[in-house]
């Protein structure tokens, strides 16, 4: 999958997390911005949930801001997935 | 540094700045001093004026110098101009290395932290939110930070550990001679509490005024026995809309009112719901919401109670207005409904810092509390509390009276989310100890009551079957499996920027400062 337009999903509501996903030049992989209160405690996690999904979509290069509001991991991967799939124009 | 680990497993220094520090052992210990502190003599004679038209003649007149400390009360909330105004003109006299003790620091006192960057402002005593908690969290005070429960403050000034050099007193009214209360006036704010222990224990002391009375002024909360000067300003001392714009709104919440009816299944439970019972609940919006269900509880079944303390909320004066309760202690009022009621109802009683809760005193009220619902930032495996410092490590919050009430209840009732947001409340050790596990009885979450097995409710609650209890392990591990795993240790450095002290000025607990 290729991501060929600037896309996002979810809300900047409390618990959920904003996805925006933006095209990137071949070969300069997958860039993640992340913003979270609970970036301390859980930021590694949260890359890794947001990069198994880019992975498991077979992209291979975009560029994710990820705006996070206490969110849970399916919550993350749901909106990233949804996010990564406009992106690539579905 | 030498450390010694103290009863909760925490590492004390042997000392600090020069102080001593007496590692926590357990409750109920102390005193670690044989007198209490002894203020100077001052003398007002026949025909002398107290009264003065600017905060710098006060400061003046009651000799402060560099390294001095000067004290404030805070019952005006976030709705407080006079630490602000009164650090300007310190900082505007040139003076340095001073220590504040302010009964608490809210975010409108923010403006304050320039001070401690260029070390006017070098050790603050009380508990701090907003920027200059975070600034002390990043090593930006050069001192230290003391956090105290409200009677943990007033057994330090009245023993001798922290010495006022002035204490400021922002007076809603007084009459010339020094003669103070709170309750009348444009600015009233309600009982004047916490300044009490400041009024009978500082060296000098200022009434801070923009009503001048007649003499004498009725009534009298704090008397002219105690206080030096009246400084009369123009410039208003607070707002008292300022009062309830931290921390006091009633939860709409589903899962806090099911946590916040649980509390009262629990109260029921132990025993002792029941004629003249005595309750005391924090300000968040989960205790307000269980003071509420109490009182249509106790109205449903005719129960008449004995007292509630507090932090005095509407909730709780709606009861004494019920007649669900004979009287309120007072000694701070959380809303203009609490104001006026202090100032109309008898039965409404303003209290002192020291009668509210040192426990080194010939008796404290917290002392005759039958049940307290608190809050907590999180709680450990131990039920030791943390209300100070966030999971990251940095300090965001005092504890007010956790400590004191949780001591003092027959049943100390913590209710908290089992997390907040991704952010686990339930944890193997939290990230600093503000309440020993040793005072706290009961848990409840919205997915489950966990009762202390040292609780001597632990066998009556945990028989009840329609109390939804469970062990705080499994609680931890319920929470763990819905954030996908435990949160990463805050990262810290080596420098101590912060202490936590039990109410009976042994050490808890030391907070470090935070990386970056």
């Amino acid at each position: 999958m290729k991501i060929v337009k600037s896309a996002q999903a979810g809300s900047l509501e409390s618990c959920d997390i904003l996805i925006s996903v933006d095209p990137a030049k071949e070969g300069t992989g997958i860039k993640i911005n992340l913003e979270s209160p609970a970036k301390t405690q859980f930021g590694d996690l949260i890359l890794v949930e947001i990069k198994e999904v880019a992975d498991k979509l077979e992209i291979k290069d975009v560029k994710i801001t990820a705006i996070d509001k206490g969110s849970l991991g399916y919550c993350i991967k749901a909106r990233a997935e949804t996010a990564l799939r406009r992106g690539a124009g579905e | 540094m030498k450390f010694v680990k103290n009863k909760v497993g925490r590492s004390i220094p042997e000392e600090l700045f020069g102080k001593k520090l007496i590692p926590f052992t357990g409750k109920g210990k102390g005193p670690y001093k044989e007198r209490k502190y002894a203020p100077k003599i001052r003398k007002t004679s026949p025909g002398d004026s107290k009264v003065l038209t600017s905060i710098q003649e006060a400061i003046k007149k009651g000799g402060l110098a560099d390294g001095g400390t000067i004290s404030f009360h805070h019952h005006f909330r976030n709705g407080d101009y006079l630490l602000n105004m009164v650090c300007h003109e310190i900082a505007k006299m040139g003076l340095k290395d001073i220590r504040l003790v302010p009964s608490s620091i809210q975010p409108i006192n923010d403006e304050l932290l320039t001070y401690l960057e260029k070390g006017i402002i070098t050790h603050i005593n009380c508990g701090t939110s907003g920027k200059i908690a975070d600034a002390i969290s990043r090593g930006k005070m050069k001192g230290l930070l003391t956090i105290r429960s409200h009677g943990g403050r007033a057994r330090s000034i009245e023993n001798g550990d922290v010495e006022i050099d002035i204490a400021f007193i922002a007076s809603p009214t007084s009459d010339e001679y020094g003669n103070i209360n709170g309750v009348h006036g444009k600015y009233a704010c309600g009982s004047l509490g916490y300044a009490m222990p400041d009024a009978q224990f500082a060296n000098y002391v200022v009434a801070v005024t923009n009503t001048l009375v007649p003499f004498p002024n009725n009534p009298i909360s704090i008397s002219q026995d105690h206080v030096d000067s009246v400084v009369l300003l123009k410039k208003p001392i607070g707002n008292p809309a300022g009062i309830v714009t931290t921390s006091l709104r009633v939860t709409r919440d589903p899962k806090n009112l099911k946590i916040a009816r649980d509390c009262i299944e629990v109260i029921k439970a132990s025993g002792l719901l029941k004629e003249g019972l005595s309750f005391q609940s924090g300000a968040g919006g989960t205790a307000l919401a269980a003071t509420q269900f109490l009182s249509q509880y106790m109205k449903a079944k005719g129960i008449k109670g004995s007292f509630g303390m507090g932090g005095a909320t509407e909730a709780l004066v709606r009861m004494l207005e019920d007649g669900l309760f004979d009287a309120i202690l007072d000694v701070q009022s959380f809303d203009i409904y609490a104001v006026r009621s202090l100032l109309n109802n008898p039965k409404h009683i303003e209290m002192g810092a020291s009668q509210y809760a040192n426990p080194l005193s010939s008796g404290c009220a917290v002392n005759l509390l039958d049940t307290v619902i608190l809050g907590c930032t999180e709680i450990d495996t131990k039920f030791n509390v943390n209300t100070s410092t966030e999971s990251d490590g940095r300090i965001m919050h005092g504890m007010g009276g956790h400590q004191d009430t949780s001591e003092g209840a027959k049943l100390t009732i913590i209710a908290a989310p089992l997390q907040r947001g991704r952010i686990p409340i339930v944890v193997d050790d939290v990230v600093s100890v503000n309440s020993p596990g040793e005072n706290i009885d009961v848990f409840v979450t919205e997915r489950g009551i966990a009762v202390n097995p040292e609780s001597q409710y632990f066998d009556i609650l945990t028989k009840t079957k329609s109390l939804n209890t469970k062990s705080i392990e499994d609680l931890k591990a319920e929470a763990e499996k819905l954030i996908g795993g435990k949160p990463q240790k805050p990262k810290t450095t080596d420098r101590i920027v912060g202490i936590i002290e039990y109410r009976d000025g042994s050490v808890l607990d030391v907070i470090y400062q935070v990386e970056k």
